[in-house]
């Protein structure tokens, strides 16, 4: 699988990213910096990753949303190609309206940062279906604005539509409906506040992020 | 030619700055604060002729993120 992840200035889980996408897909991602207009030839998987593009200035995400790289990944969603946007990178999706709704600052004010136990709620997608449907895992969360918000009608339709990846299991950041992750209405993008790459190998304390790379790796490659 | 952009969060959208900066301001002893909203204030400095639906565009294109946030454009007279 030809991999991709965007780095921009302040992205500081770029290199977890790809060391997971190269342990599990055994090809080193390309790393793609936010200032390129195009990706390489036949990328067939991008991931947006964590971080803190340009300080969180403005708004988390807002900056990188709007860089010239983001109009590649758009246009590369658009044609089907599956798109990750980990913590950071879930804010620039949903900045970029590649996503709906938004990500504020945690209910209790604190930045976040432990494991959470998740309920996967859609084991059909490109991302979770190795996964069952149900299944309780762990992943970590490192964030401060990772309070998921969206009109009452967005937030059915979500639901409706099966596009709720993920869901706290405890209460987190105040999200609504305890959304912790959210696809697009065409299913190949999945934005996510919990960390997956941070859960590839026995060494990080789990494993449970691996199924994502793995499935993906499955129906892409 | 000046212009400020007041960015607030609509109403309905939960203020978790705002709640904090209540509790603390009760915490000081200010008992008469009903509610307390956090926003933010951005100023243009503009080049001339610089027209209101551009300032709008600025605004929903980049300044304000109109999922959760309201904008309000006022223009400065120069003096």
């Amino acid at each position: 699988m030809k991999s991709a992840v965007i780095v921009f200035p302040g992205s500081n889980c770029d290199r977890d990213l790809a060391v997971a996408l190269e342990l599990i897909t055994a090809r080193k991602p390309a790393m793609v910096w936010h200032k390129e207009t195009e990706l390489p030839e036949g990328t067939e998987f991008i991931g947006v990753p964590g971080g803190f593009s340009y300080g969180d200035y403005l708004r988390s995400g807002a900056m990188a949303a709007r860089s010239p790289v983001m109009r590649a990944v758009k246009d590369a969603a658009d044609r089907g190609v599956p798109v990750i946007g980990i913590c950071n990178g879930f804010q620039v999706l949903t900045e970029a309206g590649m996503l709906p709704g938004a990500l504020m600052r945690n209910a209790g004010l604190s930045f976040i940062c432990r494991p959470v136990p998740l309920r996967v709620e859609n084991s059909q997608s490109l991302f979770t279906a190795q996964y069952d449907a149900g299944e309780r895992i762990s992943f970590p969360v490192a964030h401060h604005d990772g309070n998921y918000q969206a009109d009452e009608a967005t937030l059915d339709r979500l639901e409706g539509e099966g596009r709720v990846a993920f869901r706290y299991l405890d209460q987190c950041n105040g999200s609504a409906r305890d959304i912790a992750g959210i696809l697009n209405d065409s299913g190949n993008v999945l934005g996510l506040m919990p960390h997956p790459e941070r859960v590839v190998e026995p060494a990080h304390g789990g494993t449970d992020g691996r199924r994502l790379f793995e499935g993906l790796l499955e129906t892409v490659a | 030619m000046k212009a400020r952009v007041f960015i607030t969060l609509k109403s309905g959208v939960l203020d978790p700055q705002g709640k904090a900066i209540h509790h603390a301001l009760e915490g000081l002893g200010f008992s008469g604060v009903n509610d307390v909203r956090a926003g933010k204030l951005i100023e243009l400095d503009l080049a001339d002729g610089t027209s209101d639906s551009e300032i709008e565009d600025m605004c929903r294109k980049l300044l304000a993120n109109t999922v959760i946030e309201n904008f309000r454009i006022e223009r400065l007279e120069t003096a």
